[in-house]
This record gives structure tokens, C-alpha cells and sequence, in this order.
């Protein structure tokens, strides 16, 4: 066995790239898939309803207090509808969906403030529709700061240690895991670079037998190495420019916030296509033509959006669904993105989800490798 | 360095139990044109590709260019040169690509000067940059013998090159495998076509995958004992299924118009054929002129 030439390997990376360019339908394909899904999902990110529905317990009628409630009208996002007197009371809007939020003021409110003590404000929200809640809880947030700096001036201020002066709890109701509609980014990420990476080399290498150039290229001193790393390099660097179609898309025409670091975000890109890459190859050696790669691909796609916690929350999958979802590179990407663009998570929150890639990328790529056949046989 | 360029013996290749070749044996010098001749699935493609490594035989040993090939294919692959039967070079890449990638596998210094003038020996300069897909059959098949010996192969296997290409272009193609042998080539070529054979120092022939006779076009002929009519013209494509199983009759194949009928014995074969002398389908007052028989292979 000779080792391994980055010249061959170039030399296949270049034939790649320019069947690539050739190949219009692919490559409208590929740009194609994330503009259009970002349109699709993005126009159902994009709502910003204003003058939610919300009902005020108000159990201590301070000048704070109404200064607080003023400043949460002002937003924009909440109408104060209600008044509520009880827990049932409040609940009961809640569940028929009379009101969107429950802001709750606790009665020693006043009191602790004037203590520093940092007294809790409950915000109950309704997120079942994340699109319309999730808005008026980043303004809310906001709010902790700003709320009452006008009341506690001078000898109040330093009795504030923490910064804010007041708390806002905010709790989630029907969707506690917070999964907002700007999780439709990470995920969407996810969902396209799984179908396109592994139908695009599944399809690049069947092609290969599919035509006859197969035999030519065995013909020639070429090992498996070579022919996997040259097929799949190309692509990494097109699931790139998906992924900077989807980013650049859901910045500038969405406005998704993105908090975490790119390079962080680029190692586990590259670390996930990588993956994908890998299964579309092991696809390519098991298929005898691209009707059975394009079958396989979305053989392995279906159970890869069902079972990831793209479609439904992953905690409530039952037991076996999360085995087999903790298999699927898409699932600790998910994990991974997510936490990166929403939560602004640094490497030591990322690289539990990143080591699951890396072993699933070396054990299939090494099965591919022993898949590839080096005769005709 | 052994004076045989193959030196194979015993090959044997089934494929999903269905035997493909068996107990094929070639030694074959060095700088010489064999042709390899055969029918239609008698076992050429199979030979060749195991000759190069692009199939493992069952059983069997062998050595092209003193490699041996079961375990140094990828020193067979480096000093041979094998043009397919089917076109399979990128149709979606240009005359110049297709050489450029084939010259970057094999590793080569001045790649684009001998690009360059691979695709001026072509005379194909001014088309360089046209898809190899577009190309005519012609065209095609040239581009991949230039693409083959691109990287100076010492041993060139030609798996039917001529197939599909006009008489001139054919004449062509074959002055150029003579020039490469002058150069010390060692050239096989699988073919169906007599007159290429007859351009071959020898031939091996081929049937239901064992190889039955080999020598020069004469020796082969004269060995075989076979004889074989061949019957052309209008009524000629009536013929095949009234003359199959007579006595005397072994077999009755079309290449291209004419039907070839042979047999061992030329007296008996000749008492087959008789009759259809006389056989209206033949086209009546002009049979005579268009029903031609003769010897061959
Ligand atoms: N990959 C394969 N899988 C299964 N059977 C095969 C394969 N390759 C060849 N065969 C069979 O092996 C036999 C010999 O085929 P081969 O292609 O070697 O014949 P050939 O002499 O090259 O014929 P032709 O003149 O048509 O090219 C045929 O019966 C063919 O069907
Ligand atoms: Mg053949």
C-alpha cells in the first residue's frame, strides 16, 4: 500500500469542483435549500405582535409599583387587561388563553426594595406560541435595569449591589425548555447541511459507477483515501456557504440574535458536515446507483428529524427513541448550535456535544474507507 | 527485468457462480501488438480488467510488467496504461481537464507542457476546451488513448478502442498504436474486427471464456480446423435461424450484415448450406451475386 499524495488528492478535489460548477441543478440545489427554507420558516420568526393580553396581581400599591407596571405598559408589548386576586384566578386566564402573561407583585415588595433586598416580580408566561411571547420577554428583561431608576435616586441607589434592583422572574408555561421560534436557525442549519451534505457525496461518488468513470478512476493509482478526502473537502467548504446563506439570511432579514463565538460555531460546522459527509461516502460504497443513494439518504434523514429534537423536545422522546437519537450527529449538533447562536454557551458548555461527532465522524469515515472497493468486483 | 510483459496463468473469474474466464493463460513479450479476439461475452473485458487489478481472479497467478497481480496492482496501475471498452472518462469535463486530472493522479512534472502537447498530437487544440461528452465517437475514443499514454506506460491494454469509429479514423487509430509500439510499447488489444487482428503480431482467441487457439492470423486459422462461411447480402439475415442446428453447422453468428456459419468439418458444412443456394428468401436472380461464401476463421 503507497501512502497517501495530497497531489491525487488535490487533483479529484479540483474534478469536484469543476463537475460542481457544471452540475446546474446541484448547485441550485444547494444554494436553493437553505434560501428557501429560511423564507419559508423566517416569515413565521419574523411576527412581533405588540399589546399582548396581560393580567397584574398586585398585592402592594407603592409609587414603586406603578412606576414598575408604567414602565412594562411603555414597552409596547403588554396591555393590562386584568386584575386578578388569586393563583386559580390567574391560572385560569392563563389556560384559556384570555391573557398572554400574569405579572405578579409580591405585597413586601416596597419594602424589600427599600432594603436592597431585590425583590421578585413573577412574570407566568404563555409560550406556546414562542413567536409571540418571546419578544415581549426580551423587553421585559430589559426592564430589570431600567425600570425604576428614575424612583431610586441617591440614597436608595447603593442598595442595589447586584446591579439591578428588582427581579424578574419569568417563568414559561407549556414550553418550559423556552424553545423559541429563533430556534428554527440552529436547527434549520442542522436540517439542511444532514439532507444536502450526504445526498451531494452519496450522489458524487454513485455517479461515479453510475457513468463508468468508476472503472477509470480504479484504473488509475488512486487509494480510497485519497478519493474520500478529495470528494469531500469540496463539500465542507459548500456547506459553508449554506450555512453563510442561513446566517447571513436570519441576521440581516430576521434579526435572530447570535450571542456565541463564529469560530466556535465553525469548528462544530466542520466537525458536523465532516460527519455528514462521512455517511453520504459509506451510502456511496453500499449503493449501486443514485436512485438507492438518494433512497438511503432519506433513509437516514427521516429518523435524523424525528428523533434529534428538531421535531419534538428530546426530553420527552421515550427511552429508545433517545438511544437511538444520541447515534445521530444531528442531535448533538442541535445541542451544540443552539447553544452557541441562542445562549452564547463558550467551548466548555460546547465540547460535550462535540466529542459525540467526533467518534461518529472517525468510526464511519474508517468504515467507509474498509466499505470502498478498490477492484470491480 | 522479465523478458514478458504478462506472464498469466490459470486465471479463472465467475461472477455470481456464472464462470466469466476459465484457466486463461497468456505470455506475452515485450514490445509486441497482440489483438485478443473473441465474441461478445466471451470473457475479454474480464481478462484485461484482471490483468490490470481491476478485478481479483478466483484463482490463478500471474505478473504484468513483473508485478504480480494479486498483491502490486498499484505498481501494475502505475506502468500500464488500460482504455476501457465503455467511454469513461468525465463527460462533463473538457478535453484538457480530463488529461489534466489524468496527469495530476499519475503525479507528473511539467504537467501542462505535456497536457500541452498531448492535445497537439491530437490535433485537437482548438477544441480543448470542448466537453469530452460532445465529442464524436471518433474523437472520443482518441482522447482516451492519449489520456492512456499520458504517463509513458510501458504495457498498453486496449479493450475494443475501435468500437463505434469510422473506417479512416480506425486506419488512424492504428497507425498510432504502431508508432507507440516502434517506441517499445507492449500493446493488447481486444477487438472483433479481422482486419485488426491481421494488423497484430498475434492473436489470442477467446470463447466461452477459454482461450482456444493463439499464434499469427495464419496459424490460428490453419489450427483451428474451423471452417467458417459467411454468408452477406439481402437474404442473408433470413438465414441464421433455418441453418442453426443442421449437421455440420456449430454455430451462426451475425458480425455486423454478414452471418458467419462454421464448423469443423468443411465438407459436411458445405452440405448444410446447399439447400438455402436455392432458397427464394434470398432474393432471387441477384442471390447468386449477393450470397458470397468463403474461408475465414
Ligand atoms: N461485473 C460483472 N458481473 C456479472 N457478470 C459479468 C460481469 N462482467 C462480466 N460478466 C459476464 O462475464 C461474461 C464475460 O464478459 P466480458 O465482458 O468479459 O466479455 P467480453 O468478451 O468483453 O464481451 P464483449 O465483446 O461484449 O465486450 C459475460 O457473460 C458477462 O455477462
Ligand atoms: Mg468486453
Amino acid at each position: 500500500m503507497r501512502g497517501f499524495s495530497s497531489v491525487r488528492m488535490i487533483a479529484v478535489m479540483l474534478k469536484e469542483f469543476v463537475q460542481m460548477r457544471r452540475d446546474r441543478l446541484t448547485f441550485g440545489m444547494i444554494i436553493g435549500i437553505p434560501v428557501l427554507q429560511l423564507l419559508l420558516f423566517g416569515f413565521a420568526i419574523n411576527n412581533d405582535p405588540k399589546g399582548l393580553p396581560t393580567a397584574v396581581q398586585v398585592r402592594d400599591e407603592s409609587v414603586y409599583v406603578r412606576s414598575l407596571l408604567k414602565a412594562i405598559e411603555n414597552t409596547g408589548y403588554f396591555v393590562f387587561t386584568a386584575q386578578v386576586h388569586s393563583e386559580r384566578e390567574a391560572a385560569l386566564l392563563l389556560d384559556q388563553g384570555r391573557v398572554s402573561f400574569v405579572i405578579t407583585v409580591p405585597e413586601d415588595f416596597s419594602r424589600r426594595l427599600m432594603r436592597g433586598e431585590r425583590p421578585q416580580v413573577l412574570v407566568e408566561a404563555d409560550a406556546s406560541d414562542p413567536s409571540a411571547s418571546v419578544n415581549a420577554i426580551a423587553a421585559l428583561s430589559r426592564l430589570e435595569m431600567t425600570a425604576l431608576s428614575h424612583d431610586l435616586k441617591g440614597a436608595l441607589a447603593p442598595a442595589s449591589p447586584s446591579g439591578a434592583p428588582i427581579e424578574l422572574r419569568i417563568q414559561r408555561r407549556y414550553n418550559p425548555e423556552g424553545i423559541s421560534a429563533y430556534n428554527i436557525v440552529p436547527d434549520l442549519l442542522g436540517v439542511i447541511l444532514t439532507m444536502t451534505m450526504i445526498l451531494i457525496t452519496g450522489l458524487s461518488v454513485t455517479r461515479e459507477t453510475e457513468r463508468g468513470t468508476m472503472e477509470n478512476l480504479l484504473a488509475m493509482p488512486l487509494t480510497p483515501a485519497e478519493v474520500m478526502l478529495g470528494k469531500i473537502v469540496p463539500y465542507v467548504l459548500i456547506g459553508y456557504i449554506q450555512v453563510a446563506f442561513t446566517l447571513l439570511g436570519a441576521r440581516f432579514v430576521f434579526h435572530v440574535p447570535m450571542l456565541g463565538s463564529m469560530w466556535l460555531l465553525a469548528l462544530a460546522l466542520a466537525l458536523f458536515i465532516a460527519a455528514n459527509l462521512s455517511v453520504g461516502f459509506t451510502f456511496s460504497t453500499l449503493a449501486r446507483n443514485q436512485l438507492q443513494a438518494m433512497q438511503m439518504t432519506f433513509f437516514f434523514f427521516l429518523p435524523s428529524i424525528l428523533l434529534s429534537g428538531f421535531m419534538f423536545p428530546f426530553r420527552g422522546m421515550p427511552g429508545w427513541a433517545q438511544s437511538i437519537g444520541e447515534i445521530l450527529p444531528l442531535t448533538h449538533f442541535l445541542r451544540a448550535v443552539r447553544g452557541i447562536l441562542l445562549k452564547g454557551n463558550g467551548w466548555v458548555e460546547v465540547w460535550p456535544h462535540l466529542w459525540p461527532l467526533l467518534i461518529f465522524l472517525t468510526l464511519v469515515s474508517t468504515l467507509a474507507l474498509s466499505r470502498y472497493r478498490r477492484t470491480l468486483d | 527485468m522479465t523478458a514478458l510483459a504478462i506472464d498469466a496463468r490459470g486465471l479463472c473469474k465467475s461472477f455470481a457462480g456464472r464462470v466469466a474466464v476459465s484457466n486463461a493463460a497468456i505470455q506475452m513479450p515485450r514490445g509486441e501488438v497482440w489483438g485478443f479476439l473473441g465474441p461478445n461475452g466471451s470473457g475479454k473485458t474480464t481478462t484485461v480488467r484482471m490483468l490490470c487489478g481491476l478485478l481479483k481472479p478466483d484463482a490463478g497467478e500471474g505478473a504484468c510488467l513483473g508485478h504480480d497481480i494479486l498483491t502490486q496492482t498499484d505498481a501494475i496501475k502505475r506502468e500500464t496504461g488500460y482504455m476501457t471498452q465503455k467511454f469513461s472518462f468525465w463527460e462533463d469535463l473538457s478535453i484538457r481537464e480530463n488529461l489534466d486530472f489524468v496527469a495530476r493522479l499519475y503525479d507528473m512534472d511539467n504537467r501542462r507542457a505535456r497536457v500541452g502537447k498531448a492535445i497537439e498530437n491530437l490535433g485537437l487544440g482548438h477544441r480543448q476546451h470542448q466537453l469530452a461528452g460532445m465529442l464524436s465517437g471518433g474523437c472520443k475514443q482518441r482522447m482516451a488513448l492519449a489520456a492512456c499514454i499520458l504517463h509513458d506506460p510501458k504495457l498498453l491494454l486496449l479493450d475494443e478502442p475501435t468500437a463505434g469509429v469510422d473506417p479512416q479514423a480506425r486506419r488512424e487509430f492504428w497507425e498510432e498504436i504502431h508508432r507507440l509500439s516502434e517506441q517499445g510499447l507492449t500493446v493488447l488489444v481486444a477487438t472483433h474486427y479481422m482486419d485488426e487482428a491481421e494488423r497484430c503480431d498475434r492473436i489470442v482467441y477467446i470463447a466461452h471464456g477459454k482461450m482456444i487457439a493463439r499464434g499469427t492470423v495464419g496459424e490460428v486459422i490453419a489450427a483451428s480446423h474451423l471452417v467458417t462461411r459467411i454468408a452477406e447480402g439481402e437474404g442473408a439475415r433470413h438465414l441464421a435461424a433455418e441453418i442453426g442446428g443442421k449437421p455440420g453447422v456449430e454455430h451462426a453468428a451475425f458480425f455486423g450484415a454478414a452471418l458467419h456459419i462454421s464448423g469443423q468439418d468443411g465438407g459436411a458444412l458445405d452440405a448444410a448450406l446447399a439447400p438455402i443456394a436455392g432458397n427464394p428468401a434470398c432474393g432471387g436472380a441477384r442471390r447468386n451475386r449477393a450470397l458470397r461464401m468463403y474461408s475465414s476463421i
